[in-house]
């Protein structure tokens, strides 16, 4: 057992970040991470140390992660803020390739039709008044949107709702909604909406670009895993 | 090769039971032999409209239960040899029928017809699961209300999901002035929402409901505008292209100087 350590410690600026081998299995790391925290007096230091925790190419289930957690809490002055994995599970690969997917819709959405999306929508045809659009992404209608569309429905604020002829019955990005005037409207050509100072605001499709940058975070949300 | 159409709208009063005894009667008139199948069960009335409501002796649902044969139930028009109707039951439950059976009504008749009309009833629950049950073909009949074209959304909605081919558009009840005057949703606005094959278009028109009360379908009367859209509708059933018909009134001396003095002509 004299090979290299199978934890290592680094300080940073934000705290410490100790990096667990992924060569060795995971009940001789927790051993040795148990030998090292109790050889260092924790305790004696005032502030609170925030502790990035860095796997490598191991990949754990929430409760090892949880166990882990509480292990390194025991000791009071630690804090465990994150812990990160360059693995995910192929189950998570998935999902996120679901939610940053374009999913394509090839009908038009009629009266009392829902399309309900986990990822982004294309709509090629109309969304008729009456239909619903709602999406955990962006919404994109290559067609009239008569209806309402909800992007970003389950909270997401960073995500647009662009259509070809905006004449919406409501406009919804993620909690917050706007309806449209009491009057009769002909509707728009070429229109995006997104979040603007905490309210729906429309605009010319072309500002969408500089709106929002990343419309499309597919590499985003893998480095944020 | 017989065919059975559904006509439906979701909504009510659109006209459904007029289009279904029109077209029937425009098609007996070019000699083929239709049947018409009113499922509006407790609120019949296609029976009314076709003036056969005095020789009703078994309905739809005496069928469906066994208490007739299928013949027995049919009853042959006063005007056409090979014109039948079957008439809805005034007293069960729409819950009495059920589509299995309508799949094997329409079947049966489609031994003896080459068209097989089926009434509707209005809404999207069992009467409309029922009509639309043994039905090949579907025309959704709608007038140039917003209320009315939503619910013709819907209902295409619906019908895409069952196994009838692309539903086909008749618009009812057009009036032409409102329509120009913008007060009405245009013919162009309606096809663009709705986005299904335009069948024909129905001027509105009293003689229709005149008709109707007398229980002799406007279709037999070929005087009236109205009854050329219905016939016109048939022969596009039949496969013949014919153009629509244009409703803008001529610019005669005397409707000019109606125009001017503020008159409408009708």
């Amino acid at each position: 057992m004299s090979q290299k350590p199978l934890v290592m410690i680094k300080g940073t600026r934000d705290g410490l970040t100790l990096f667990l081998s992924d060569d060795a299995s995971f009940h001789d790391v927790k051993e040795q991470l148990v030998d090292m925290l109790n050889q260092d007096d924790f305790d004696e230091v005032d502030s609170l140390i925030t502790i990035k925790v860095e796997l490598g190419n191991r990949l754990l289930h929430t409760d090892e992660r949880e166990e882990l957690k509480t292990l390194i809490q025991s000791k009071r002055r630690l804090v465990v803020q994150d812990i990160v994995s360059n693995v995910i599970t192929k189950q998570e690969a998935l999902a996120l390739k679901k939610a940053s997917d374009i999913h394509l819709h090839m009908r038009p959405v009629r009266s009392g039709q829902v399309v309900d999306i986990v990822g982004d929508v294309l709509v090629i045809g109309d969304v008729n008044p009456g239909g619903t659009v709602k999406a955990t992404g962006n919404v994109f209608i290559l067609g009239a949107l008569r209806g309402i569309a909800h992007a970003g429905y389950e909270g997401n604020k960073d995500v647009v709702i662009v259509a070809s002829l905006m004449n919406p019955v409501q406009l919804r990005i993620a909690e917050f909604y706007s309806r449209a005037p009491d009057y009769e409207t002909d509707g728009v050509y070429m229109e995006c909406a997104y979040i603007e100072k905490g309210q729906i605001v429309m605009d010319r499709l072309q500002q969408v670009m500089k709106k929002c940058p990343v419309i499309n975070g597919f590499e985003r949300s893998v480095l944020n895993v | 090769m017989s065919e059975a159409i559904v006509i439906t709208s979701g909504k009510g009063g659109v006209g459904k039971t007029t289009t279904t005894a029109n077209l029937g009667t425009a098609l007996a008139l070019m000699d083929k032999k239709v049947c018409l199948m009113d499922t509006d069960i407790g609120l019949r009335n296609l029976d009314v409209v076709m003036g056969l409501e005095n020789r009703i002796i078994y309905d739809i649902i005496d069928v469906a239960q066994g208490r007739c044969k299928l013949k027995q139930a049919l009853i042959k028009d006063k005007r056409f040899d090979y014109l039948f109707l079957l008439p809805a039951a005034q007293t069960s439950d729409k819950h009495d029928l059920s589509p299995e059976a309508m799949v094997e009504m329409v079947n049966e008749l489609k031994q003896e017809f080459d068209y097989i009309l089926i009434d509707c009833p209005a809404g999207i629950e069992q009467g409309y699961k029922n009509a639309v049950a043994g039905a090949d073909h579907a025309i959704v009949v709608t007038t140039p209300e917003k209320s009315s074209v939503r619910d013709a959304d819907r209902i295409i909605g619906l019908l895409e999901q069952e196994e009838v081919t692309a539903p086909k558009l008749i618009i009812n009840r057009i009036r032409n002035h409102m329509m120009e005057s913008g007060d009405m949703m245009t013919i162009d606005e309606i096809i663009q929402v709705l986005s299904i094959d335009l069948l024909g278009i129905v001027q509105d028109d009293d003689e229709v409901i005149k008709a109707s009360n007398h229980g002799e379908p406007v279709a037999l009367n070929p005087n009236i505008k109205s009854s050329i859209s219905y016939r016109n509708i048939a022969r596009r059933i039949l496969g013949e292209s014919v153009p629509l018909q244009s409703f803008v009134q001529e610019q005669t001396l005397m409707t000019k100087v109606k125009k001017f003095f503020g008159m409408r002509e009708k």
